[in-house]
């Protein structure tokens, strides 16, 4: 238990480094040990998508990623996404058709659609229902978050038009 | 002029901002969870904040025999480890009874089970550590070892009582209760057709993403207690935790920022979150718990594990006569504090059958003690159960008459035209509006184009089914609820309105927000009533030193009682606004008006001064006004509903499903929900209330089981084998309104949060026995499982 090595990472565009136990878990070291709060924890085994980031521009569950493979890796959170600018058309369009109620599955949410608006721009609500079908959400039922997203798709593909 | 005469909130014929009431207005405090940046107890970082994590009885039932703690208090960051005696120094245990349910009865409950657990998932031991990685390590060397007593597990074992779970009380049974109005029996025996048939409910739970948390910070210097909770009901929570660990009621700051979710589930008093208050109590520091899932599964309260036997008695005209209701229904080993396990069962034999105009209804409920998890109050509150089993028994009653479903429900339900109303169970109901919703629902979902289809796919081999549920609501609760059976929860909300000196305006209410976008409709009211834009409003909830008194969130009340005192209050501070206009600029207050952020002339619209320069001279140079001339700017209004026990909504719901006999699958096509909640305050956050409801009512009648073995232990007890919808299989939803505003209240608004999980059950279990129906099969257990479906057919097929 005692054991630990030196981690060191790029977390929303900053280098990080922390002495970190083998044992944890992506999504403990950036709440605990980056105070990134934003990212959530709901089932802490891989099943409700809360804790959803992007390493290396890829999807991950924080909490089935121990934060000792992200050595030299590039770590996005819901935080860096926002103050990028990449989420900004998502979290317009899930504010505007009131696609979030506690906000607790937001962040992975957003995370999980972000993935899906820029790998499959003719994405259709069925598609969307599916790649959605690893995110949890209790309170809204998902049609507004299927309806927002869907909203962002057509947006776009009217712009690459354009 | 009358009160509503002076400010109407829709339709206004004059100036005043009625611009927001009826509008879909995103909600501002959406902001921050989009980006991450909300606060919910798990995000809060406190100085020397240590966690703690509870050693919870593998056994249903059993003595404590030893807890051995020599090994885990010395292991890496421990604080403290302790057990219920330790901590019953610092809180005193507590009962779950309200008068008003008669007889109802339970035992004393502690923080930590003191000898005895009695149900698998009761904490038997506290670690307190400086991480919870820590806390959990050492929970681990904590030896316990346990004498199994008999667990009462099954509830007609409960009722039998062979074995007493707590011999103090005699029995097994909390609460019962036998009601008979009209002439039941002589309905019966004068009905051309009775239909019987017994449903069982499955016992599920509210699986809120974030699970239950709570931060306690206690000041050994000023005796003083705040806590952080993840709550519904901070000044309950107040006075609880004041009652019980012995410190004033001022001194005790209950704070609710950001809540994952809470359904019910979060506005209970809960033993490990009482622990964890009394722990940093003894030790002088700030004590944080956040249950994991497992612990949700095992601690949350669960609900809804009913068995009901119902009977309806109708003519060969299609007229109802009567319903004869039996439910029996299991609660854990304890009554649930202060709300009592008892209210659920209660509502089933309020509500059944309430829809219809039959005069005559019978009614037997007993609610047993089992060891198994508690159960209590849960999103809908027996609404699911009642709206389910007077629809599946009024669908089998139609079925036998060969009436159609929806022809049925006309003849049967109550007019529009006879308000106010008294049901058959004694239910007031000031205005409802059945048939409309109904006409609206068949329009809306073109049911006869869908029964045609129907009949058509049915040739093929399709097998679609659509199901019916129309309902009523209890909202807006009145003291009757609780306060009359003792409980210190407050039926009365308040709002406080306070115009700054920029003109902008701060509302401060006891309602709390956990997504249904309470802060955003009071900003709607408050801007309507005041007279501002909605971007000059700012709302502050949650907070027991800074907001009014008053109950919280729960019960579908937070609008209708909330809402109706944020629009006194900026009733109030609107006539103080032009008080002070009226000074400032020495004409008749009669001649002014608030519109737009600005004072204007009343005639003719003309802008006469902005409210930022009259918060000015107001706060900065009073010296300019005339000399006794005090301004008032801050206004605090409180309401109660009175006139009626609840404000009754009602609804009608359909569900669209097709079945695959060979594999049992259920599809969900489509759903509607037409709903009147009187006042349409924000229409898109009545949908998605609406819709989220509706998905998690489609949970409990396809997916959500909490299974328990012969000997008591929670099997599913993890989201990977628990089931809860997900987006892939749910379908789009169909919102409709009628809107038959309340009178009670000038606001006319009623509640809606709880009616699409109240009506989902009963539509979708409705639905599927239309689509089994040519196959002669037909299920009444929930969840509504392949297997389940499968066994209907297979037991159809035997029967040949
Ligand atoms: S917390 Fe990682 S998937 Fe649920
Ligand atoms: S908004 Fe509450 S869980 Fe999704």
């Amino acid at each position: 238990m005692d054991h630990t090595s030196t981690l060191t990472l790029t977390v929303n565009g900053t280098k990080v480094s922390r002495t970190v136990q083998p044992r944890t878990h992506l999504i403990d070291f950036l709440r605990d040990e980056l105070g990134l709060t934003g990212s959530h924890i709901g089932c802490e085994h891989g099943v409700c998508g809360a804790c959803t980031v992007r390493v290396d521009g890829t999807i991950v569950r924080g909490c089935l990623t121990l934060a000792v493979q992200c050595e030299g890796k590039a770590v996005d959170t819901v935080e860096g996404l926002s103050d990028s600018g990449e989420l900004a058309q998502l979290q317009q369009a899930f504010h505007e058709r009131n696609a979030l109620q506690c906000g607790y599955c937001t962040p992975g949410m957003l995370v999980a659609a972000l993935d899906l608006v820029k790998s499959e721009p003719d994405a259709t609500r069925e598609r969307i229902r599916e790649h959605l079908s690893g995110n949890y959400c209790r309170c809204t039922g998902y049609q507004a978050i299927v309806d927002a997203i869907e909203t962002v798709l057509v947006h776009r593909r009217k712009e690459a038009r354009a | 002029m009358t009160a509503r005469d002076e400010l109407p909130v829709k339709g206004s014929k004059t100036r005043t901002q009625a611009g927001y009431i009826g509008k879909a207005e995103p909600r501002a405090n959406a902001k921050r969870l989009l980006q991450g940046r909300g606060s919910f107890i798990d995000d809060l970082r406190f100085p020397r904040l240590a966690q703690v994590v509870f050693l919870r009885s593998p056994h249903a039932h059993a003595k404590i025999r030893k807890l051995d703690f020599s090994k885990a208090r010395t292991a890496p960051g421990v604080i403290a480890v302790v057990d219920g005696r330790a901590v019953a120094e610092y809180c005193t245990p507590w009962v779950g009874v309200l008068s008003h349910l008669k007889g109802l009865k339970s035992a004393p409950q502690f923080p930590i089970a003191i000898d005895r657990a009695c149900w698998q998932g009761e904490a038997v031991a506290a670690v307190v550590a400086e991480t919870r990685a820590q806390a959990e390590d050492a929970c681990e060397l904590i030896v316990a070892e346990y004498d199994p007593l008999p667990a009462v597990i099954d509830m007609h074992e409960a009722l039998a009582g062979r074995h007493v779970i707590h011999p103090d009380l005699g029995d097994n049974i909390c609460f019962n209760r036998e009601v008979d109005f009209g002439a039941v029996e002589a309905a019966f025996a004068k009905a051309d057709v009775v239909v019987e048939e017994s449903y069982s409910f499955g016992r599920h739970t509210g699986v809120c993403l974030e699970g239950r948390a709570i931060l306690a910070d206690y000041n050994a210097a000023e005796h003083t207690l705040t806590v952080h909770h993840a709550t519904q009901a901070p000044h309950m929570m107040q006075d609880i935790f004041s009652k019980h660990l012995n410190i004033p009621e001022a001194n005790v700051r209950v704070i609710c920022r950001d809540i994952g979710g809470a359904y019910g589930i979060k506005v209970h008093v809960y033993p490990d979150e009482m622990c964890t208050a009394a722990l940093s109590i003894m030790l002088r520091r700030p004590v944080k718990f956040v249950a994991d899932r497992m612990e949700s599964f095992l601690s949350d309260i669960h609900a809804r594990e009913h068995k009901v036997k119902v009977r309806l008695a109708a003519t060969k005209a299609g007229e109802i006569l009567a319903f004869d209701l039996d439910d029996l229904t299991a609660i854990g080993p304890y009554s649930v504090y202060p709300r009592t396990s008892g209210i659920e069962g209660n509502q089933v034999v309020n509500l059944t059958g309430g829809p219809y105009k039959h005069q005559n209804y019978r009614a037997k409920l007993n609610v047993v003690f089992t060891n198994k998890n508690v159960t209590c109050q849960y999103r809908a509150v027996g609404h699911p159960i009642a709206v389910a089993l007077t629809e599946g028994i009024v669908d089998l009653a139609a079925q036998k008459l060969g009436m159609d479903p929806a022809e049925f429900r006309r003849r049967n339900l109550v007019p529009d035209d006879a308000y106010p109303y008294t049901g058959a169970a004694g239910m007031k109901f000031e205005l409802l509006s059945h048939h409309q919703c109904l006409d609206k629902l068949l329009a809306l979902m073109d049911y006869k184009a869908l029964r045609a289809e129907q009949a058509e796919l049915r040739k093929k081999g399709v097998y679609r089914g659509i199901g019916l549920a129309a309902m009523i609501e209890v909202t807006n609760p009145s003291p009757a609820f609780y306060g009359v059976g003792g409980a210190r929860i407050s039926a009365q909300d308040g709002a406080t309105l306070r115009l700054e000196p920029t003109g902008m305006l701060t509302v401060l209410s006891s309602v709390t927000e956990q997504g249904q976008g309470t802060e955003g409709i009071f900003a709607q009211i408050a801007a309507t009533a005041v007279g501002v834009t909605m971007d000059k409003v700012k709302v502050i909830t949650g907070d027991t030193s800074t907001t009014p008194y008053g109950g919280g969130t729960w019960a579908s009340r937070g609008a209708g009682i909330g809402g109706e005192a944020v629009l006194q209050a900026g009733k109030a501070l609107r006539s103080n606004i032009l008080d002070i206009a009226a000074a400032i600029l020495s004409v008749d207050k009669a001649t002014l008006d608030v519109y737009n952020n600005e004072i204007i002339d009343a005639a003719s619209g003309a802008s006469r001064l902005p409210l930022a320069e009259l918060g000015r001279v107001a706060y900065f140079r009073p010296d300019t006004l005339p000399m006794k001339f005090q301004s008032e700017l801050m206004v605090t209004r409180h309401y109660t509903p009175r006139e009626y026990g609840f404000t009754f909504t009602n609804g009608i719901q359909a569900s669209l499903v097709e079945i695959h006999p060979d594999t049992g699958f259920v599809k969900l096509l489509k759903h509607w929900c037409v709903e009147d909640c009187g006042t349409v305050i924000n229409p898109m956050l009545v949908d998605e209330q609406i819709r989220g409801g509706v998905v998690q009512g489609i949970g409990g009648a396809l997916f959500e089981e909490c299974h328990y073995s012969e000997d008591g232990q929670l099997l599913n007890a993890s989201m990977a084998d628990y089931l809860v919808p997900m987006s892939g299989e749910m379908p789009d939803i169909v919102c409709g309104h009628v809107e038959s505003p309340t009178k009670s209240s000038e606001l006319g608004a009623k509640g809606v949060g709880e009616a699409g999980t109240a009506g989902a059950p009963g539509a979708v279990m409705n639905a599927i026995n239309d689509a089994l129906a040519p196959l002669n099969a037909r299920v009444n257990s929930m969840p509504f499982t392949p297997e389940r479906i499968l066994d209907a057919l297979g037991a159809a097929n035997a029967k040949g």
